[in-house]
């Protein structure tokens, strides 16, 4: 049996998108604190200087990349966490003991993940036009969606890592809590995390959130706080590590 | 790589599997036939579905071998996977999919080809009599159509050997009937050896053309249902005694040819008379003179309970017990602030 199953990638992925039209309220729920955010923080400093962004720049323009970015970290670790439903509900063990290799079920996991995460990135912006958003160009539009994929993927990699160490569902609302959050305080999304201490800015360097919302700024808006390879390059090892790490960790979990 | 050995569907030596120092499965042994319908009796927590995770590559054994379907579940994973089917204990459909979409799922899995697989779908649908609710989303299911499914998505890839962990677990008793009719028809028409876990005592006698008896990891007794309630010797006959056990009476029983065994439990006395019918006035009158007063009797064929009783010194019923008082402790104890 081949380490790549391509049959079983394809059905893993489809069961992944069929769930997901299914899920309306999911969906929803998950689309309404980026929009919610938008709509307050954007008209409520609509008007305010913010130390730190640059002359000229709106801040609804600076904070639309961010709200993406809070949409792709919380589908994607949701994605990758929604190994541990698979764990609750038995479906795990299902596909666990078919002759699909590991490498092929945490592929198809990814590429699922990252689809509808991207979808409903891309929601995001829309709706964000209507609230007056200008995006510069049309292949800034199509970079930011590459920014997006990749950001997914780092963080489904980090969920399915997480969810291999977890047993059951009670983490998950610390994993919220405790590392969501910070995450994106720490990515700029916000306010720039120049204006943070010294040291806190530090690990904002350490997060792959930060590259992935100063990427997309600087291919939707052409504003970024680092040049636009940096923040690819950056984005990318972030990747890698965290699909092996994910990887690795799923091979070791025990499925029963 | 293992030694090939198709002879059996299963052949299991010394097969042990510890979790941090507890032998859940105790250096078991034995063969399966092809087309068998081989059962796995034993209490919860005996080491069945311990034992049926490893013959499904889904633990790995602490030492000893296994090989399903001619395969080492140690070196030949992938080729053990592609020969068996495995119902589990618990639930294991996605809610959110329909029926037929669950078989899809499954049939992509193992590779099957398009044409194959619509083919295969309604016949095992239609094996299980699910063709017309074959669209519903799982989550509108019932029990038992969810066994049911679960029972064909363990056919759709043609298995040479079937798993079913406790397959009528949790299902009302009419629901049990039809579940144990379905195990019966496949394992004739599809030809498939089914290996079943079970802690109902009908069903491994109804259904198994083998069993065998699982206490503490361990098997204590193995053989077909017939034979192992044969070789108690005779009919069962408990008595309730109404001053407690008497040695006297005891002995003088012991005395008869027709006695085979004797035990004490839990306030009963449980005897193994061959042809118990002709002997019942005979232990009443012995009763009698030794002044033991009996307040109830019982005569009955022996079931595989009186086996189990006879290997293990205890019922399935007070193993039972004993577990469902030590999870409920346990889950007290978890569900503290």
């Amino acid at each position: 049996m081949s380490m790549i199953n391509l049959n079983g990638i394809y059905i893993i992925w489809l069961r992944e998108m069929k769930t997901f039209i299914r899920a309306k309220s999911r969906v929803v729920g998950m689309l309404m604190m980026p929009i919610l955010l938008l709509g307050f923080l954007g008209s409520g400093f609509g008007g305010a200087m913010l130390p730190g962004i640059p002359e000229g720049v709106g801040y609804l323009q600076y904070l639309v990349p961010g709200m993406v970015g809070l949409t792709m970290i919380f589908t994607s670790m949701f994605a990758g966490m929604s190994v541990l439903w698979d764990r609750q509900f038995g479906f795990l063990k299902e596909i666990m003991v078919t002759p699909v290799s590991r490498v092929s079920i945490v592929i198809g996991r990814i590429l699922g993940g990252t689809t509808t995460a991207v979808i409903q990135g891309i929601g995001i912006l829309v709706i964000s036009l209507f609230l007056g958003f200008n995006v510069s160009s049309a292949p800034g539009f199509i970079i930011s969606i590459a920014f997006m994929a990749l950001i997914s993927v780092a963080f489904i990699g980090m969920g399915l890592a997480i969810a291999s160490k977890l047993k059951d569902m009670q983490g998950f609302g610390l994993i919220m809590n405790f590392l969501i959050f910070p995450l994106l305080f720490l990515s700029g999304a916000i306010f720039p995390v120049n204006n943070l201490p010294a040291v806190v800015s530090y690990i904002a360097y350490l997060n792959p959130l930060t590259y992935g919302i100063d990427g997309m700024r600087a291919s939707l808006i052409g504003v970024s706080s680092m040049p636009i390879a940096i923040d690819i390059l950056a984005l990318f090892a972030f990747c890698v590590i965290m699909v092996f790490a994910g990887a690795y960790l799923f091979e070791k979990s025990e499925s029963v | 790589m293992g030694v090939q050995d198709n002879a059996y569907a299963i052949k299991v030596e010394n097969l042990t599997k510890k979790f941090n120092g507890n032998t859940a499965v105790d250096s078991i042994s034995f063969v399966v036939e092809k087309g068998e319908l081989f059962g796995l009796l034993g209490p919860n927590g005996a080491g069945k579905t311990t034992t049926i995770n490893m013959l499904a590559t889904l633990l790995v054994p602490t030492s000893g071998s296994a090989f399903v379907a001619g395969y080492d579940v140690l070196t030949q994973r992938d080729e053990v996977r592609n020969s068996i089917g495995v119902v589990f204990q618990e639930t294991a459909l996605d809610n959110r999919l329909t029926g037929r979409e669950n078989l899809e799922f499954h049939s992509v899995m193992y590779g099957m080809k398009k044409e194959e697989r619509r083919k295969r779908i309604e016949e095992v649908l239609a094996l299980v009599e699910l063709s017309d609710k074959a669209d519903l989303l799982v989550e509108k299911y019932s029990g038992g159509m969810k066994r049911r499914l679960e029972i064909a998505r363990g056919l759709v890839h043609r298995p040479d050997v079937l798993f079913l962990d406790e397959p009528s677990l949790g299902l009302d008793t009419q629901t049990r009937r039809h579940i144990w009719d379905y195990v019966r028809k496949l394992n004739k028409e599809e030809k498939v050896t089914i290996i079943l876990t079970t802690h109902y005592m009908e069903e491994a006698d109804y259904l198994c053309d083998r069993v065998a008896i699982v206490d503490h990891g361990k098997i204590v007794a193995l053989d077909s249902p017939k034979n192992l309630k044969d070789a108690l010797g005779g009919d069962v006959v408990s008595l309730e005694l109404d001053g407690g056990y008497s040695d006297d009476f005891e002995a003088e029983l012991k005395t008869r040819e027709w006695l085979k065994r004797i035990d004490r439990h839990d306030g009963t006395l449980n005897l193994k008379v061959r042809n118990a019918d002709r002997h019942i006035p005979e232990i009443f009158t012995i009763a009698e003179s030794r002044g033991v007063s009996i307040s109830c009797v019982n005569i009955r064929k022996p079931s595989l309970e009186d086996v189990f009783l006879r290997y293990t010194g205890r019922t399935m019923r007070d193993q039972e017990a004993s577990q469902t008082e030590r999870s409920r402790e346990m889950a007290r104890r978890r569900h503290k602030p």
